[in-house]
């Protein structure tokens, strides 16, 4: 069978001439860049022009560039790395309710260090009101952390517009872009933005490699220590041939990046399209309008998502689901839920999101199983149709409780 | 993560839909929680003659719910009350340790919906 790939917002396939210069900086070129001699010299400049290639790509300079292993550091370092040097200016950091787990956890963490965490709540299609993040600005604000796009509905936020109020009030501003960099175009000057998290494997590079922006003179303390790379900021022996093909993706992403929004966004456009007129009972979630290019998530009532997806996945179709049984936690996403929908519809969300690869074909074939496979789903369900609703005994008394 | 023989009951439910004069019905789960069960018993002589499921669920839930009604499908209703989720899960090869929380409540309301009967049946 055919597989289908609509999951590229979890990861992305490394783009083959990316895999050509990490297997060369692994087997070839494969020295500690720290080393005097050729071989280090020759990691050391492949460094170099990767850090170049990255800060090019978000119109940054290259020494405004800092290697780590993915989202999760990027995101733990500007927050954390922000919270410890800027402490005797204040302890509070203002962040958004639907931010990935890299940053929510993180700010919980730092909760439990005495520093106080604002939790922006978000409209119905998943945007931060530029007034409330206003309105939450203290004296005591040191940090700003919205994400760019967010991973589930795609919802572009208000990000120049915050970059600007910030700016104006003198706190720094985080942006999250694990979903946005590659995808979607980005200038952190003309957006005023002073930190900025990304990861290659989410446009066509490595896994387990990312950078941080940190613009000059924003204050960050490393919380990694060891040796004295990455300017001190991130000790530890560079990995090249990640650090390499993250900058070879960067590099693709920027050269390809008009040709490829307008093929994706053509694809989601006929997904949206035609699911909302086929399918009643249906909700988009997310914005109509500002959204990622590849991003089409939608809440089918009576439906479970797990079960959606399997049946999908039966079909030779990938993609994911909000629902408390995809997010292995008793709770459906987060998002979904700060966006007001109720726990039920939340459940029944299915995330399409595609990439470069995909075909009008495969949306064709999609679009053509789906109907099929709700409408069984639905005949199975007992919140469907006229079936009378009946006592319900709930034994399961601690369904209510958060998994975090 | 799932074993065939749920894969199976997934793919090809057993008993699925409504008795329209059913003489006990039992649901269980709630949508929050993302998991509801109802299960549709005719009863004849305290035998269970005929019985449907209809579960909004996961993939085990509407497992556990297909296999329960083939377990139950001619028995007696005191052998039906000894039927243990468990035992439904260990019909199917076993669930994934985190989907025997929520989504292994079939057997709850198999025994919800012959509490029921009896009730009806004692007015
Ligand atoms: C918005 C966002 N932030 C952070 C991360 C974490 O990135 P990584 O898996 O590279 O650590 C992800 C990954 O899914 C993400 O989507
Ligand atoms: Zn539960």
């Amino acid at each position: 069978m055919k597989r289908i790939y609509f999951d590229h917002s979890a990861t992305t396939p490394i783009d083959r001439r990316v895999a050509e210069v990490v297997l060369e900086h692994m087997t070839e070129k494969f020295g500690n860049a720290s080393s005097i001699h050729s071989f280090g010299r020759e990691a050391r400049k492949a460094i170099d022009e990767a850090r170049e290639k990255v800060a090019a790509l978000l119109n940054a300079e290259s020494n405004e560039i800092f290697f780590t292993s993915g989202g999760t550091e990027g995101d733990n370092l500007a927050l954390k790395g922000v919270a410890y040097a800027n402490r005797k200016k204040g302890t509070h950091i203002i962040t958004s309710a639907i931010e990935h787990h890299a940053v929510l956890h993180t700010c919980e963490y730092l909760e439990k260090q005495g520093f106080t965490v604002t939790y922006l709540p978000v409209d119905e299609y998943g945007m931060v009101r530029v007034e409330d993040v206003a309105k939450a600005i203290t004296d005591k604000t040191i940090l700003i952390s919205v994400m760019f796009a967010n991973n589930e509905v795609g919802t572009i936020q208000p990000i120049k517009e915050i970059g600007k109020l910030a700016r104006e009030k003198g706190v720094y501003f985080h942006t999250d872009a694990v979903q946005a960099v590659g995808n979607y175009p980005i200038d952190v000057k003309d957006m005023n933005i002073d930190l900025l998290t990304l990861a290659g494997h989410k446009f066509h590079g490595p896994k387990g490699v990312g950078a941080l922006y940190i613009r000059r003179g924003v204050r960050v303390e490393a919380i990694q220590h060891g040796g004295g790379h990455e300017r001190n900021m991130r000790a530890g022996t560079e990995n090249v041939p990640g650090i390499v093909g993250l900058g070879k993706a960067a590099e693709i992403a920027q050269s390809e990046l008009n040709s490829k929004m307008a093929h994706i966004s053509a694809l989601r456009d006929r997904i949206i399209g035609e699911v909302m007129a086929k399918i009643p009972h249906t909700k988009l979630n997310g914005h109509p309008t500002q959204r990622l290019p590849g991003n089409a998530n939608f809440s089918f009532h009576f439906i479970e998502g797990e079960s959606l997806l399997l049946n999908l996945d039966l079909k030779g179709i990938a993609a994911s689901s909000g629902s408390a049984c995809t997010s292995g936690s008793l709770d459906p996403s987060h998002v979904l839920l700060a966006m007001g929908l109720t726990h039920e519809v939340a459940h029944g969300s299915l995330r399409v999101t595609l990439g470069r690869g995909n075909t009008k074909e495969e949306v064709d074939y999609f679009l053509e199983v789906l109907p099929a496979i709700i409408q069984r789903l639905r005949d199975m369900s007992p919140l469907y149709g006229t079936s009378a609703h009946t006592k319900v005994s709930n034994p399961c008394s601690d369904c209510h409780v958060h998994a975090h | 993560m799932y074993t065939d023989k749920v894969m199976d009951h997934f793919t090809n439910p057993r008993n699925v839909g409504e008795i329209a004069d059913a003489n006990g019905v039992g649901e269980v789960g709630n949508a929050k929680c993302g998991d509801i069960m109802r299960i549709y018993l005719q009863v004849e002589n305290d035998i269970i003659k005929d019985v449907k499921f209809k579960t909004f669920g996961c993939g085990a839930a509407i497992a556990t719910s297909s296999m329960v009604t083939e377990m139950v499908k001619g028995k007696t209703l005191d052998e039906a009350l000894k039927i243990s989720n468990q035992a439904v899960a260990d019909a199917l090869g076993g669930l994934p340790p985190a989907k025997m929380h929520c989504s292994n409540l079939a057997a709850d309301a198999l025994h919800e919906a012959i509490k029921d009967y009896i009730s009806k049946k004692g007015k």
